[in-house]
């Protein structure tokens, strides 16, 4: 089976002098579910970055092998929000319909069936009823469910998640990653967290990055996995490490 | 009332008021834009540096307006070329290109020989002595800023909105980024007609700060941004024709005005009713 998304020896940074990934190699295939974990600073937002073509890495290749042939892949991405995005006058629905952009090009108009698209996904997510208000006029929460759904309406073949529980309250958390399971018989998946021990459960693979990138192909956590890989992520102040993933090992 | 009526048999005043509708189009749709994306500081260095090129046009004896065009295009992309780029220290680099093009202004003004007569005029504007030909320019570019929205509208927001994302769904954001810094920096340039470098910015702001108060949403921000604008500017001018004071002055005080109104009894009915947004 061919990989959808494939890195090579990439090296990137944002300055010359100071690289942040070394010799990174991934391999994404289709109904992957990859937990990135690793440490702050570690260069998490930097790959995310590289495979969206939103940075030109320095050296080696990425290539994606998509059935899209449009720019630069079918990906669907959920970023992290910034409060700025609170007082930007645009409504949620046509937050929901940017997600289309790459498809739709610059001067097609969006049709009545696509807006309808978005108005079930918005019902999906319990946020049908928000569609005409300003996006600033959701919570934390609810602007994160909008952005899922901005992320998915175009159908994309991987789905990138940077932090996505950071700011979903504990009712909503419980359905998104039952939610991203349905996802995933559908779309690989990457999802970012330091949350290490909800997402264990849920991820199939971990890619730990900490400027050099280690796949290990298994969804169990241990403090020596960490070490040998040389990860320093904190599992013993986050407290709750799940049981079965400690003695598994 | 006899006589309010009568000022309209005037060319210089029917001028003034379709400068005056122009630009509330014009101001309506950047400054929507200006506002939303917060880079009204941004607008400020593009007017002030546009100073340099009304003063080197002055010297070279070009069309002022030409030389200013020049100067505001080519910051407004600097600005948007050393964003895109880390490191840039934004505000400084602003404060500086601001301030720089006041200075080149400046200078060639005072190396041109004779007396500058129109100076007082591009600091802070006169609509009354608006032109035909001045009409003509407004007219092409409020036409073609206004046919770029309607075609480009969802690029142009999603872009604004945020464009890293828009980026990712292979948008190419750069591009109308640059497209959109043009555009605005001429729409500032043939406003500054109206209210001078000094006030032009407060047709791109206030505007947008009344139609705040009734919308959060882009689209129809525009369209009270220019209602409110052209009220503005339209009782502006007539204040100013009758207590003869400098017009861009009246016309910033009346939107101001108009404000302050609008936000106040927006607070107190507000304060009557529980809050309509919905709750967490």
């Amino acid at each position: 089976m061919e990989p959808i998304i494939k890195l090579t020896d990439v090296y990137a940074g944002y300055t010359p002098n100071k690289v942040v990934l070394k010799q990174v190699n991934l391999e994404v295939y289709p109904h992957d579910f990859i937990g990135i974990i690793g440490p702050n600073g570690g260069g998490k937002s930097t790959l995310l970055k590289v495979i969206l073509g939103l940075l030109q890495p320095f050296s080696g290749s990425i290539t994606f092998n998509t059935q899209q042939n449009y720019a630069p892949a079918n990906l669907g991405y959920l970023p992290q929000i910034s409060s700025s995005d609170k007082s930007f006058p645009i409504k949620v629905i046509d937050v929901v319909l940017s997600g289309m952009m790459g498809k739709k090009g610059l001067i097609k108009r969006y049709t009545r069936n696509e807006k309808e698209q978005a108005r079930e996904l918005l019902h999906f997510v319990k946020l049908d009823k928000y569609a005409n208000s300003a996006i600033g006029q959701l919570s934390g929460g609810q602007m994160q469910r909008v952005y899922l759904c901005r992320a998915i309406i175009n159908n994309p073949e991987v789905l990138i998640l940077d932090e996505p529980n950071n700011f979903v309250d504990k009712q909503f958390e419980g359905e998104l990653y039952n939610l991203l399971t349905e996802l995933n018989k559908k779309m690989a998946i990457l999802l970012v967290s330091h949350d290490v021990g909800t997402i264990s459960s849920f991820i199939k693979t971990i890619a730990c990055v900490n400027e050099s990138l280690h796949y290990h192909n298994t969804n169990k956590i241990s403090e020596e996995i960490l070490k040998t890989y040389h990860c320093p992520i904190e599992l013993i102040t986050h407290g709750h490490v799940p049981h079965r993933v400690l003695h598994n090992h | 009332m006899h006589d309010l009526f009568s000022i309209f048999q005037y060319s210089f005043f029917t001028n003034a008021i379709a400068a005056g509708f122009l630009t509330s189009i014009l101001a309506g749709i950047a400054g929507t834009y200006i506002v939303s994306r917060k880079i009204v500081f941004i607008s400020g260095g593009i007017t002030h540096a546009s100073f340099g090129g009304i003063g080197m046009a002055y010297f070279f004896g070009l069309n002022p307006f030409l030389g200013a065009a020049f100067f505001a295009v080519l910051s407004a992309l600097g600005i948007e070329w050393a964003t895109s780029k880390a490191n840039v220290r934004e505000d400084s680099a602003i404060a500086i290109l601001w301030s720089l093009g006041m200075a080149i202004g400046i200078i060639f003004v005072f190396l041109t020989p004779g007396y500058a007569p129109n100076l007082m005029s591009f600091l802070f504007g006169n609509i009354l002595t608006v032109t035909q030909t001045d009409l003509i320019y407004m007219s092409v570019l409020a036409i073609l800023v206004t046919i770029g929205i309607l075609v480009f509208y969802r690029p142009v927001l999603y872009t604004a909105f945020d464009a890293e994302y828009a980026q990712t769904t292979g948008l190419k954001t750069q591009l109308i980024k640059y497209a959109v810094a043009t555009v605005v920096a001429l729409t500032i340039v043939f406003s500054i007609r109206i209210a001078g470098i000094i006030l032009v910015l407060s047709l791109f702001t206030i505007p947008q700060s009344i139609a705040s108060i009734f919308t959060r949403d882009f689209k129809a921000m525009i369209f009270y941004s220019i209602g409110f604008g052209f009220v503005g500017i339209l009782v502006g001018l007539i204040g100013s024709y009758y207590y003869n004071l400098p017009s861009g002055a009246i016309i910033i005080f009346t939107l101001v005005l108009i404000w302050a109104l609008i936000k106040g009894v927006s607070k107190i009915v507000s304060m009557s009713k529980p809050p309509s947004y919905p709750p967490k």
